[in-house]
């Protein structure tokens, strides 16, 4: 049985508070849901005849949230994760749409490996799920992919994640040859060989734990040479997971010069730094490194601001084992599904920024980052939609994290905000007992 | 999860020695005392000491040492417990067993005490974590970060030529700052025991960013560096630095770095030279310093067994609470 042949039902969500940022909607307002539509908001379109209620009241309604970087683990890393796994846990937190980077294995290079994840997924039909392909061929950084094919294949976007390419030029005739087909670009800032192996950020708790450090200027030198290409090539390009005050300001100056580029942060980077690693804490190590408190707040000042244009988790479920180690071999990355929505509220509690600006970070943000038509609630749009109690707390341990992956600095912290209903397509997919 | 929670107990006992960073003077004062008690030992005819008897210890040198393995070992001996060598070689990580799986093996044969020496900063602590309450780990070198037992045995020695206060000392450490997990604890010994000023003499790129919040006052000329100085501690130059572009040559690095003793003449009279060893001589210091009358680089080697006697003896006394404790 495919749901998806389905017509869902006709659905009120009634006497919630609803926060459409794209629209600039927010206030108490029934949503009304038909066909994998928004039909109605505030009052029903005529003739609609109820056929499920759902009851928001003391509850926010926004659209679904999308995830930019949300690693499935699967095909290859089954013993980390599944797409069955991480897809109910994306949509138990509000997520309805999320995108996999290629480093997959096999990489996503191939129309047949979109095609593999994109079947699994529908087969669990909890989250779309969107990938991104290789920029080059077995992302070893020199052949280019075949970019077109994954574009019809349905990849949204090309990337080579963190792994270098071997030179400026094939770097060059990659983003030309991705604008050929108007294909974004997802960039990495990292240049390999300043990074040097290192696993934590180059400064004063790397000196005091003898931590091999990755330089500030592995992102800033990246960044300076990534803004020539894209200047040169023309490509719609999109930097993720910035990390430094210096490239953030680097990349808002290209784009108030008028170059195509957007950025991306991710949660961790906006509450911990380099202080966190304290005694070599394993599930502080993530790659880019955590950097300083200058860093942390010039970052969320980017985020209120927009020049970084949308949130994400960068999530990255790992088996326990692969903390278990000394710090430098530990898997890099943290399980970030789970506190995506209640760490982006956190946001809003201590000040960073208002509450529909976040919202649109989790939303219209990212959807524009991919051209989706998702992100947003007016009439016409996916009845893609989040809702979630502000004031539901709740302590982030093995218990309550959904993801396999239970690896996060935030355990045993306490979380405020959590999702009850979560909607893909005009369908409940996910509602909290 | 603090290296000093980790590292003492309740009543600010050693449980572990894992770094110098956590402890306090009081403690590292005690080691000091402690080994001077055992200094005695080491030069009687019967050089044993039945503390640790029936107590078995393990030394597991994930990375190659022969001096600190040594040491270690014979510090066991004297204290009269059962000793085990294990080196650990790089295959049987590529068989796949994980360090984890290394020591659980390991304490199943009842082990006391883990001597550790790993290539990778943050392992000693990682196995202080993850052994059974009573069972101690002793640092023995990981990676860049720590070298505990070399730190005490280089304030041992510095005590007993200078005499116990170090606030009228000035101490300089020369060379690969960056890599060296011996000069980090030094650093943190030599600010614990207040000692007037500690400086870290060294090119920009051997020099780790922000040094100073160490403590430290960088220099990157070796007379400025060393001029005034009570003690000069000459660090050991890796030959495959020269690899890493971190330096032009041997040569250019002894001509502004190499320790002589027309260079030397800049420090106080009765300066007092140390090197942890071995010695590239003719690269970081000349053998006329290495072997002439300012040099205790030998008096450092046998005051190794001795500080190693004493950290052994305090941590292990801790965990026979433990047991009574438990009991």
């Amino acid at each position: 049985m495919n749901p998806c042949s389905e017509t869902p039902p006709r659905i009120r969500i009634k006497g919630g508070r609803l926060i459409d940022p794209a629209n600039r909607v927010d206030g108490e307002q029934d949503l009304y849901l038909a066909d994998r539509k928004v039909v109605g908001i505030g009052t029903a379109p005529d003739g609609f005849q109820v056929e499920q209620e759902i009851d928001a009241r003391g509850q926010i309604v926004c659209p679904g949230l999308i995830d930019l970087a949300v690693r499935l683990r699967e095909p290859g890393q089954e013993h980390k994760a599944t797409i069955d796994s991480e897809c109910r846990a994306a949509a138990s937190a509000g997520i309805t749409t999320l995108c996999c980077p290629p480093d997959t294995d096999p990489v996503i290079d191939t129309p047949a490996v979109v095609e593999l994840i994109h079947h699994r997924a529908r087969q669990t039909n909890t989250t779309r799920v969107l990938t991104l392909g290789a920029l080059t061929r077995d992302l070893d950084g020199k052949l280019l992919s075949e970019m077109r094919a994954l574009q019809l294949a349905g990849c949204v976007g090309v990337t080579n994640i963190q792994r270098p390419l071997i030179n400026s030029l094939v770097e060059r005739r990659a983003f030309e040859y991705a604008a050929t087909f108007d294909l974004r670009v997802h960039l990495h800032a990292n240049d390999e060989s300043l990074s040097n192996g290192g696993c934590a950020h180059e400064g004063a708790v790397a000196t005091r734990l003898g931590l091999p450090g990755i330089p500030a200027a592995t992102e800033t030198s990246s960044v300076a040479r990534l803004l020539a290409l894209i200047e040169q090539t023309g490509v719609r390009a999109h930097f993720c997971r910035i990390t430094s005050s210096r490239a953030l300001g680097m990349i808002a100056r290209a784009r108030y010069d008028g170059l195509p580029v957007s950025a991306d942060v991710a949660v961790p980077y906006l509450f911990l730094t380099e202080l966190d690693i304290a005694e070599f804490d394993s599930q502080c190590h993530v790659l880019p490194p955590l950097r300083t408190q200058e860093d942390r707040a010039a970052l969320r000042a980017g985020l209120a601001n927009g020049s970084l244009a949308a949130l994400c988790s960068d999530h990255q479920p790992h088996e326990d084992d692969a903390k278990r180690a000394p710090f430098p071999s530990t898997a890099p990355g943290i399980s970030g599904l789970d506190t995506l929505l209640p760490m982006a509220l956190r946001l809003v509690e201590q000040g960073a920024m208002g509450l529909t600006d976040v919202l649109h970070r989790l939303t219209a943000g990212p959807a524009a980052i991919l051209g989706l038509e998702q992100g947003q609630l007016a009439i016409g749009a996916p009845a893609d939609v989040c809702i979630f109690d502000p004031e539901h707390t709740w302590i982030l341990d093995d218990h309550s994290m959904e993801s396999e992956g239970h690896n996060s600095p935030f355990r045993d912290w306490e979380m405020k905000g959590r999702a009850s209903h979560t909607l893909l397509n005009g369908r409940v997919v996910y509602a909290r007992e | 999860m603090s290296g000093a929670n980790l590292q003492v107990d309740e009543d600010g006992r050693l449980r572990h020695f894992l770094s110098i960073e956590g402890l306090n003077r009081g403690l590292l004062t005690e080691i000091l005392d402690t080994a001077e008690s055992f200094a005695g030992v080491t030069a009687q005819t019967v050089k044993k000491v039945p503390l640790l008897r029936g107590k078995t210890i393990v030394n597991l040198f994930f990375e190659a040492s022969t001096r600190t393995r040594t040491t270690f070992e014979l510090a066991a001996k004297r204290l009269s417990a059962d000793v085990l060598n294990i080196n650990v070689d790089a295959s049987s990580a590529t068989k796949g067993e994980t360090l984890l799986d290394t020591l659980r093996n390991l304490e199943a044969m009842h082990v006391d005490m883990f001597v550790v020496r790993h290539a990778e900063s943050g392992a000693a602590h990682f196995i202080a974590r993850n052994v059974e309450p009573h069972v101690s780990v002793i640092n023995a070198g990981d990676g860049r970060h720590a070298h505990p037992t070399q730190a005490m045995l280089d304030m041992f020695t510095i005590r007993r030529v200078k005499g116990p206060d170090f606030g009228r000392l000035r101490v300089a450490i020369v060379g690969d700052i960056l890599h060296s997990r011996v000069a980090r604890s030094q650093i943190h010994a030599l600010n614990l025991l207040n000692t007037g000023e500690v400086r870290v003499v060294a090119p920009k790129t051997l020099t780790p960013i922000h040094v100073e919040t160490l403590g430290v006052r960088p220099y990157h000329d070796l007379c400025e560096g060393i001029r005034d100085c009570d003690v000069v501690i000459m660090l050991r130059l890796q030959r495959e630095r020269m690899q890493g572009a971190l330096l032009p040559s041997e040569h250019e690095y002894y001509r502004l770095f190499g320790l002589t003793e027309e260079r030397l003449s800049v420090a106080k009279p009765d300066v007092t030279v140390m090197h942890p060893g071995p010695i590239n001589r003719g690269v970081e210091m000349d053998s006329r310093v290495a072997d002439g009358p300012h040099s205790v680089i030998l008096e450092q080697v046998t005051h190794g067994i001795a500080v190693r006697m004493a950290v052994m003896s305090m941590a292990m006394r801790q965990q026979d609470r433990t047991l009574e404790d438990g009991a």
